[in-house]
């Protein structure tokens, strides 16, 4: 295996992007991503696009080709990779692996999705319907809030967890986001804001749950060789990845307080990497909705178990904290365009390891200058977890 | 239909999609609802109990599966009240949904309903049984012990 490192990222601004196609959305962050890198699109030899929602909340079938011709990459190997809200994470290994094998030199890892050109309640029927159709939402119409509600209640019944407690997650991600200029919500939350929104699911409300976002990661990767050619400056290396899945039914699934999918993949990307989880300078995990992120906590080894809760009220996941985490906002803020938010983890992981170009409220200290993107697909139905080094 | 956006657009074609889909394989558990049974799947050659049933089991990779009779008696390990809905649930009142493991050792994911969402704990003896959709389709769900 060759060593693969990052030289050139890109990120659209997040929100309602009803002002652009699917193309031209892509555009924003693809065009950046090659100032980024030096390079233009005709280097690139292989492209893996996280994208879900083709043909469902979005018009285009088939957006790999359509966006690669928008952006003067046709004639470039194309596919477009499927795992769920984790979708961008499985293009950045797709990409990854290309170059890792011999197979390219130079790939991009692109995550670009539109969920806000239909209703709602629409978008929420898809993603429900991501479940199981069958067997979970035929009949029982479950939704993604829903899903992960199941998961907070069973959390507060074991350890105790309160709502006060996940709205302290809303209140850390929406402060970081505030300072985020690509972030879709700039406004900073009380616990009283938390509490008092609409419920959603119980015990889920509007303020536990990330948004419906607009938005395009571009991530572009190269061989150990072609960082040299290119004399790149500051190489973000690809340390390890790890990665796994859970059953469909989430009825299968042994408990309701932590996704073992997490808990496997970052083992694995653990290993892959050598590192353990006390070096990491800062994390990106899936904060789809507060109880999310504190499960990531618990899952990925940042606590021990039914400590989340606890490591998140002394501030250890806040600068100056043991572990700094999602300091971009988060899917809970930054927005959850799902299948570019794993490339846009990466994005955020590139721009704290360069210390470059982050706002200076949110820059993290680094010590090791490696960090862990975390990211999950379905209610666990599909985990990657993603460490980079300087 | 809603205007999405204030921002010039052109509205797609709309199609309408209900896709067609098999229950061959699971017909047993399908009839079975309409005479009040709720049945799983057994394989005879490992003993593995599939809930949903399963046709074929995943750990022999054989089709040597024996149709079982579930006793009903569920233990709820986690519940959620649903109040704002999909596209297709947006006639049903909001709905609580359930997982209760029963004594056999497998799970079901279903409507929780006969309670006010204040009495639902988790740990909270439940009966399941088979029902009727709003729609007129056989179901299952879960309900109190005794008839309240």
């Amino acid at each position: 295996m060759r060593k693969v490192a990052i030289i050139g990222v890109g990120n659209s601004k997040f929100g309602v992007r009803n002002d652009v196609t699917m193309s031209e959305l892509a555009y924003e962050a693809v065009k950046p991503s090659f100032e980024d890198a030096g390079l233009t699109a005709k280097d690139v030899e292989f492209v893996a696009l996280g994208s879900v929602g083709a043909g469902a909340w979005y018009e285009e079938l088939l957006p790999a080709v359509v966006v690669s011709e928008y952006c003067g990459m046709t004639g470039a190997g194309l596919v477009r990779c499927e795992a769920a809200c984790a979708s961008g994470s499985a293009a950045f290994f797709t990409a990854y692996s290309a170059i890792a094998s011999g197979q390219a030199d130079i790939a991009m890892a692109l995550g670009a999705e539109k969920m806000r050109e239909i209703d709602n309640s629409t978008s929420m029927e898809w993603i429900g319907r991501a479940g199981y159709y069958f067997w979970e939402f035929h009949n029982f119409g479950m939704t993604f809030p829903a899903y992960y509600a199941l998961y907070a209640t069973a959390h507060m019944a074991k350890y105790g967890t309160t709502e006060e407690d996940l709205a302290l997650v809303a209140v850390k991600n929406h402060k970081y986001a505030a300072m985020n200029p690509i972030a879709q919500l700039h406004n900073k939350v009380t616990v009283d804001d938390v509490l008092s929104s609409m419920v959603i699911a119980s015990p889920l409300k509007l303020y536990d749950c990330c948004p419906m976002s607009d938005g395009a990661a571009s991530i572009i990767l190269a061989s150990e060789e072609k960082v040299k050619e290119l004399k790149i400056d500051t190489p973000i290396w690809v340390a390890g990845i790890g990665y796994s899945s859970g059953t469909a039914n989430l009825s299968k699934r042994p408990d309701f307080v932590g996704l073992e999918a997490s808990v496997l993949a970052s083992q694995r990307a653990y290993k892959a990497a050598n590192v353990t989880a006390e070096q990491l300078d800062l994390a990106e995990v899936h904060d789809c909705f507060t109880i999310a992120e504190i499960m990531a906590y618990e899952d990925i080894g940042l606590c021990k178990k039914g400590e989340g809760v606890k490591f998140l009220r002394e501030g250890q996941t806040e600068i100056g904290g043991k572990i700094p985490v999602n300091m971009d906002g988060g899917l809970k803020a930054k927005g959850h365009p799902i299948g570019t938010t794993g490339c846009s983890m990466i994005y955020e992981l590139t721009k704290q390891l360069r210390e470059e170009a982050v706002e200076k409220g949110r820059q993290v200290p680094l010590k090791n200058y490696i960090g862990l993107a975390h990211n999950v697909g379905g209610t666990g139905h599909y985990c990657y977890v993603t460490i980079l080094k300087r | 239909m809603i205007t999405m956006s204030s921002m010039p657009s052109i509205r797609s074609r709309e199609i309408k999609i209900s896709q067609e889909i098999p229950i061959s394989k699971t017909l047993k558990f399908w009839e079975g609802l309409k005479e009040g049974k709720i049945y799983a799947t057994r394989c005879t050659n490992c003993g593995r109990l599939y809930f949903p049933p399963n046709a074929d089991c995943p750990n022999c990779l054989t089709a040597n599966i024996e149709w079982v009779e579930l006793s009903k008696e569920a233990e709820i390990e986690t519940f959620t009240h649903v109040v704002i809905r999909p596209t297709t649930f947006q006639q049903n009142k909001p709905y609580t949904v359930a997982i209760g493991k029963l004594k056999e050792g497998v799970k079901v994911l279903a409507w929780l309903t006969g309670f006010k969402l204040s009495e639902i704990k988790v740990g909270m003896k439940v009966k399941l049984a088979a029902k009727t959709t709003q729609e007129g389709t056989p179901t299952y769900g879960f309900e109190p012990l005794q008839p309240k």
